[in-house]
């Protein structure tokens, strides 16, 4: 036996313990492998394939597409990461037993919670690196180091954000089967107005108001933001971090007293 | 202060005592001060848990009311340290209701329920440290070999077991670098037994661990079972399986509409040892039943299938006077048997007397929120 086990020694031990093995089963799923990794990495290299020499502006700046669409697929794959395969991942914990199974254990629900948020930060973390790597070497889309801190601060409170989304959004949906196209369905259409797909400078004025009222064009935005500029105050948006903490601890408000640990089948 | 000085009269009178029995005393008298502070027994679960006399499980007029239906009618139950404990019931009892109060899935209605001396609605993480459960439906932790399903799980207490032995003793060390969910069955039913042990608990809750199983499969799985009470585990098994309950059950329960309506030995239930053995076999002819001796004649009777049938208080005789008279007339009796009833027929008697006992309980979800 290890001379001590996690809980022996605290619950950040404990909480490092769980994050170890989320991340690996994180990592071995694969259709979080290919939606998270693969699909994003697509969709930028179709997308600066074929628009990437066309312009827009960011903040009034005048830039290529390329750089567009390097923060935007980013700000997609942290809403793939933190909402879709949270929210189809915990249902599948919870309907197969495995959340009751380890709520049965000593191990306090905290952990098990911030373990399976700290697991997708990583997730975001390692998708972020790649895709501003293949931005630079493939688009030659670079990045100030202040832009990089900005954006790395934007994305945690982003995939916070949404982590809280994707907890409160498993209390609402009953199976696993029943998860994919209310995901879709909520994240599909706001592709196409949260800048995400397409410059929210060629939407027109109702569909980027429609955008702004949810939280992806607040990770949009503010990832692109950062692109832009090269010191962190220039490149930091509070506003749309407001807007997406906002948007996290409501979701958090709603999660905590809809969430289940038990099967909703459980029957008598 | 009161509880100091009473602590002291305690020490001061147990010293003359054997280190053991002042032990117990004083861990008895701390539940008396647990229980008569204003935040009851929260921290005091290691001290209580000493005490052998004191039962694992106690249950006493305990209700659970889910809108107008009541699922548990006050029922009375208690576990003993270091028995296997089956509790039996139709689907719909109110069995799933109870273990879930047992376990601290949900709250009890009415009355005083204690495991391990604790309230489990109210239970600290400690507590948990001290129970396993197996639970009726859940699946292997996806994306991890079974040795790392049993370290995540080894991680979350303070004094698990070794990994590499409780996969031993499920039978389980040749699959442990494969991925859990390809398991069969059973094996994924093993290391279900493997987590619930990997934390060294005191008691363990079985739910229907052998249901769907192939006969060999089960067979394996009632090894590893019996295999806890030689580790001195407590089992609080529920189970469909009368086989399953009489070979590995210390004491059996059966509920039924919400109310324990018997408990026993696999050997006493429903006062099995008591009922009336059946001498039967099939008439060799045609015949009569005052054909028969005398002594038997008269309470002799012929089943829907032709055979002879004898309720029979002293079977020694009967067997007597029967085979007297089958050698008289060159009669083989070739297939004569004497049963008495099995646990499956008492369970059977006990239960369906009961009008309609699927209806007494709902979903519990619909109208009751579980914790969460």
């Amino acid at each position: 036996m290890p001379l001590s086990s996690a809980a022996s020694r605290g619950p950040l031990a404990l909480l490092a313990h769980q994050v170890r093995y989320d991340l690996r089963a994180g990592l071995r799923n694969p259709r979080a492998r290919f939606f998270t990794f693969f699909f994003p990495i697509v969709l930028l290299v179709i997308f600066t394939g074929v628009f990437g020499h066309g312009s827009t502006t960011i903040d009034g700046v005048h830039v290529k597409l390329s750089r567009f669409y390097v923060p935007g697929i980013l700000a997609m794959s942290i809403v793939v990461a933190a909402y879709a395969n949270l929210v189809i991942s915990i249902a599948t914990l919870r309907e197969t037993g495995v959340l009751k199974r380890r709520r049965a254990t000593p191990v306090p629900p905290a952990v098990l919670i911030a373990g399976q948020a700290l697991s997708t930060v990583a997730i975001a973390a390692i998708m972020a690196t790649l895709l501003l790597a293949i931005g630079k070497v493939a688009y030659g889309v670079g990045m100030a180091p202040a832009a990089i801190a900005a954006i790395a601060c934007t994305a945690v409170i982003g995939t916070l954000a949404f982590a809280c989304i994707g907890y409160a959004v498993s209390g609402l949906i009953g199976t696993p089967d029943a998860a994919q196209p209310i995901i879709q369905a909520t994240m599909m259409p706001l592709w196409f107005v949260s800048g995400v797909f397409i410059p929210t400078a060629n939407l027109s004025g109702t569909l980027h108001t429609v955008g702004e009222l949810f939280p992806v064009e607040h990770l949009a935005a503010g990832l692109q933001l950062a692109s832009v500029h090269t010191s962190f105050g220039g490149a930091i948006s509070l506003g749309d971090l407001l807007v997406l903490a906002a948007w996290g601890i409501a979701a958090a408000a709603f999660a905590w007293w809809r969430f289940s640990w038990l099967p909703s089948s459980a029957h008598a | 202060m009161l509880t100091n000085s009473l602590d002291a009269a305690v020490a001061q009178r147990d010293a003359a005592l054997p280190p053991d029995v002042a032990n117990a005393r004083h861990d008895a008298a701390l539940q008396r001060d647990a229980a008569l502070s204003p935040t009851p027994a929260e921290d005091q679960g290691s001290s209580v848990s000493s005490i052998p006399e004191d039962p694992v499980i106690s249950i006493r007029a305990l209700h659970k009311r889910y809108g107008e239906n009541e699922a548990v009618r006050g029922i009375d139950l208690e576990v003993r340290r270091g028995e296997i404990f089956a509790f039996l019931g139709p689907n719909g009892a109110g069995k799933t209701t109870t273990v879930e109060i047992l376990e601290g899935f949900r709250q009890a209605g009415a009355g005083r329920v204690q495991v391990l001396g604790i309230n489990p609605w109210r239970a600290p993480s400690a507590w948990r440290e001290r129970i396993g459960i197996v639970l009726q439906e859940s699946e292997a932790e996806p994306g991890l070999t079974v040795r790392e399903c049993l370290c995540l799980y080894a991680g979350y207490y303070r004094a698990p077991r070794s990994v590499d032995e409780t996969l031993a003793l499920v039978g389980l060390s040749e699959q442990a670098q494969e991925r859990a969910s390809a398991l069969s069955g059973g094996q994924r039913r093993r290391l279900d037994v493997a987590l619930a042990l990997v934390g060294d608990p005191e008691l363990i809750f079985l739910d229907e661990p052998t249901t769907g199983f192939d006969p060999s499969a089960r067979r394996a799985a009632w090894e590893v079972i019996a295999g806890l009470r030689d580790l001195g585990k407590t089992v609080f098994l529920t189970t469909h399986y009368m086989e399953e309950a009489e070979r590995l059950a210390d004491r059996i329960a059966v509920i039924a509409a919400g109310e324990i309506i018997a408990q026993g030995t696999p050997h006493t239930l429903g006062d099995r040892q008591l009922s009336v053995a059946q001498i039967t076999f099939a008439p060799p002819h045609e015949m009569r039943l005052g054909e028969l001796p005398a002594t038997l004649a008269g309470h002799a009777d012929q089943g829907p299938d032709g055979r002879i049938v004898l309720p029979s208080s002293s079977v020694a005789a009967d067997l007597h006077a029967l085979s007297g008279w089958a050698l008289a007339r060159g009669l083989k009796l070739d297939d004569l048997e004497v049963r008495r009833p099995t646990l499956e027929d008492v369970y059977l008697d006990l239960t369906t007397d009961d009008p309609d006992p699927t209806t007494n309980e709902p979903s519990p979800t619909t109208n009751d929120q579980p914790r969460s």
